[in-house]
């Protein structure tokens, strides 16, 4: 063999703590070793020429580059090597900089060590094959998973570019939380105004296919070639017949039976129902937990009202596979509800406010109903019990965020402009009314933003209190909120006629079943994590599936919109080619040896075993051993584990390999 | 003359998704840990077969440490599982066998968890360290070699 070791200092980080000279002067002795050098910047320009030319000069039949991780620097040098000519897979990595030298303090340890990893590298490099990547197809289709802002954006942009996109909803419209809200920040402008041509847009574009009161059920595959099964809910209506008249919606019995989601509670819903006028598709569903004929099997007054014989009792779930090329994961977030019951999480609650048990006690998409012109109190600002208007208002930031001890340590970013939004509303609404705002500090970064708290507090003259509120109660018909002034040091209490908290942004509840269902990593808190905190925000640690909205974090619309058509050009990159290409360290059979016995198919994850029989030449079958098929396996190599033969073996990370490695610490 | 601490030798079968990383993190977070330990990257834990820790005995590696991926956060889905059951069940064959068994370690670290993975390396280095030399195995190994 004729090995070439290149030693990077990557300026002092590895070489302040590590000899690098010495190490490349100790692996140069190395049986196999042929030349050996160290570097200033292995990864700039001229470092990788020294590799090109020395494989050329020297004639290397492979590289070891000893220099940082190969998550970072790997694919450079595979390039380089391609470049001079040899097979970019006769070349391996040692961490000298993540794993040595920012790590190790010792000078004469830590050089040590670096001669110990980069011997390990060669022991592998000498048993590396040559390896060309594995090309598969890319269905230029898109599934976006979540209707709200994101999720529309996200699906109008791959749309508008010319692809087709199968957008999920788990809930009968689309719109999702945007289409609750009354006014935006900063603007001020209707959230519905500016949504629902949008929504309407998601409807009618020739390559949306729309899948509304549906869920993802299962995902299989990979990049490029995912297959998605997709579980329609029995809304009870042939949706090619409802043509949305709403007479059902009129007629039902039911008035006061069910709580409208839509309107947060705050008013209620027949037991068929479109959520809110605006809806897409304006189709209804019936909720079966209510309907008296699901529960008497009398009643019928919607089928009799209903020209089109839309109505259809008897629906069950039913489910389509859709075969995409990518996923965007847009499935937004949930308001922290700090009921009776609170959520499983570690939530302690926060009964001193009186949630749920005080009517005028409410919380911040509750008030955006209450402002909102279509909502319970056609946009007048009135309290929930007495429907008289609120003359004194508090509201209360941070209810669950940055609060350790009973909620979450994260800042729910959006409340301190939502809060100065509220106020504002109802100080334009109600001109003698008073509002005070109970605040921890005041976050209002973005363009425009910290104006708008400003105008709040010397236009509209709402009072920002910095301090918390330890108890709310109830005493003759007012709710005395006692606070702590802790600019001025002093108790407060205000005998407010109306309470609203703003709660903090949590992660949909059924966020991990998603996760595991695509393949992604979530937070403690249960939002999904991203590939790399700075430099691939959208994406997540499984190839071709992208983020969009809050279900990453807690986010306001404009990040939102802007994440979600990041992850459609993500998308979109990825359909620029007919095909992509994989990595090409996959399992692989040896036919001569394998037994039949199918351990291996057990085990894996992917479905990728196949049974291949072989036959003599009369066309009878011999046996019947194990295939892997390329498409599918990911190359994690359980199967070469537990393989009682050793037949099937994982290229890349073979047995040979490892027990090389294993040899070489 | 003041004795020399007895320093281990520690393998360690990483998987590529989450412990390499996290211990990528540890790096580039710049915290300090043992330089005794070298790790042997694996895509999954479930490549990773019983024998190598075996090997890794065998070469003299005083303590060996398993790390993947958190249940349920496995990169290939299920690998961790078929992991998890294998050490279950290895660990007994090695008490069995005789093989000093609290030598291997298995942890649980993730991509973003640099800090979880120094204490981990930690607690593993000082607790091999405590334990000294493997010289049951080491003894095993050597008669070997000179009956080859």
């Amino acid at each position: 063999m004729r090995i070439g070791v290149f030693i990077c200092h990557c300026g002092e980080n590895i070489g302040r703590t590590v000899d690098c000279a010495a190490v490349a002067e100790s692996c140069g002795r190395f049986p196999g070793v042929a030349y050996s050098i160290d570097n200033k910047y292995m990864c700039s320009d001229p470092g990788q020429n020294v590799v090109k030319n020395a494989i050329r000069e020297k004639n290397l039949d492979a590289v070891v580059v000893g220099s940082c991780s190969p998550h970072m620097h790997e694919k450079t040098f595979r390039k380089a090597c391609a470049d001079a000519g040899l097979n970019p897979y006769l070349f391996e990595m040692a961490n000298l900089r993540e794993h040595c030298s920012w790590v190790h303090e010792d000078r004469i340890e830590a050089t040590k060590k670096a001669i110990e990893l980069t011997r390990i590298a060669v022991e592998k490099v000498k048993r590396n094959d040559p390896l060309s990547p594995i090309r598969v197809p890319v269905t230029k289709r898109s599934l976006v998973i979540g209707g709200g802002i994101s999720g529309i954006q996200a699906a109008l942009d791959i749309a508008n570019a010319g692809f087709e996109v199968v957008l999920v909803e788990k809930e009968p419209s689309i719109g999702g939380h945007m289409s609750q809200l009354s006014e935006t920040f900063p603007t001020l402008d209707c959230s519905q105004c500016i949504l629902t041509p949008r929504m309407v847009e998601v409807y009618q574009h020739p390559k949306i296919k729309l899948l509304t009161y549906s869920e993802v059920e299962n995902v299989e595959g990979f990049i490029g070639n995912f297959k998605v099964t997709v579980r329609k809910k029995a809304r009870s209506i042939d949706e090619t017949k409802c043509n949305g008249c709403g007479n059902c919606q009129q007629k039902c019995p039911i008035k006061k039976k069910a709580y409208s989601e839509f309107e947060e509670n705050l008013a209620f819903r027949p037991a068929i129902y479109v959520p809110f006028p605006q809806a897409v598709p304006n189709i209804p569903v019936i909720d079966r937990s209510v309907c008296t004929y699901y529960q008497t099997g009398k009643c019928q007054m919607c089928v009799k009202v209903c020209g089109r014989e839309a109505i259809m009792f008897n629906q069950e779930d039913s489910f389509v596979t859709e075969d995409v090329g990518s996923i965007i994961v847009a499935t937004g977030y949930k308001l922290y509800t700090i009921d009776k019951k609170p959520d499983e999480s570690a939530i302690k609650g926060y009964g001193e406010y009186g949630y749920g048990k005080y009517k005028d006690v409410v919380d911040g998409l509750q008030f955006e109903r209450i402002a909102s012109a279509s909502g319970p109190t056609s946009g007048e600002i009135l309290r929930p019990s007495d429907k008289t208007v609120p003359k004194k208002i508090v509201f209360i930031q941070c209810v669950g965020s940055r609060d350790e001890a009973k909620g979450f340590s994260y800042c729910s970013k959006i409340c301190c402009m939502y809060t100065a939004k509220h106020a504002m509303l109802y100080k334009h609404k109600v001109h003698e009314g008073e509002a005070y705002v109970f605040y921890m500090d005041i976050r209002a970064g973005g363009k425009g933003y910290d104006e708008f708290v400003r105008r709040a507090i010397e236009e509209d003259h709402v009072k920002y209190i910095r301090g918390r509120v330890s108890r709310i109660y109830e005493e003759n018909g007012k709710y005395i909120v006692k606070g702590e002034d802790t600019l001025s040091n002093m108790p407060v209490t205000i005998d407010a006629d109306m309470v609203v908290l703003a709660t903090a942004m949590i992660a949909q509840p059924n966020a991990p079943k998603l996760a595991q269902t695509i393949g992604m990593s979530y937070d403690k808190y249960g939002f999904y994590n991203e590939a790399h905190p700075k430099l691939r925000p959208v994406e997540v640690s499984t190839a071709g599936v992208f983020l969009a909205g809050a279900c990453q974090a807690p986010k306001d619309i404009p990040e939102s919109v802007a994440m979600a058509s990041a992850a459609a050009s993500k998308s979109l990159v990825l359909f620029g080619s007919d095909f992509l290409e994989r990595e090409p360290t996959i399992a692989k059979v040896n036919e001569s040896v394998c037994a039949g016995c199918f351990y291996c198919q057990k085990v894996c994850a992917y479905n990728a075993i196949e049974k291949k029989e072989i036959k003599d030449r009369n066309g009878n079958v011999v046996k019947v051993i194990a295939y892997v098929n390329s498409g599918l396996c990911q190359g994690c190599g359980t199967c070469n584990a537990v393989c009682p033969s050793k037949s099937v073996e994982l290229i890349g990370f073979n047995d040979e390999q490892i027990y090389a490695e294993i040899n070489a610490l | 003359m003041e004795e020399k601490k007895f320093e281990p030798k520690i393998a360690a079968f990483v998987c590529n998704w989450c412990t390499y990383t996290g211990a990528d993190l540890a790096g580039t977070s710049r915290l300090k840990y043992a330089p005794n330990i070298k790790m042997i990257r694996v895509p999954c834990t479930g490549r990773i077969d019983p024998v190598f820790i075996i090997k890794a005995f065998e070469k003299g590696a005083d303590g060996v440490l398993i790390s993947g991926c958190h249940p349920n956060d496995c990169h290939y889905n299920t690998g961790n599982f078929h992991a998890r059951r294998r050490w279950i069940l290895f660990k007994e064959l090695l008490s069995f066998m005789g093989i000093d068994s609290t030598r291997l370690h298995f942890s649980w670290v993730s991509a973003s968890e640099g800090k979880k993975f120094v204490d981990v390396v930690t607690e593993v280095v000082e607790k091999v360290r405590e334990q000294g030399r493997f010289e049951k195995y080491a003894k095993i190994n050597e008669e070997f070699v000179i009956h080859e």
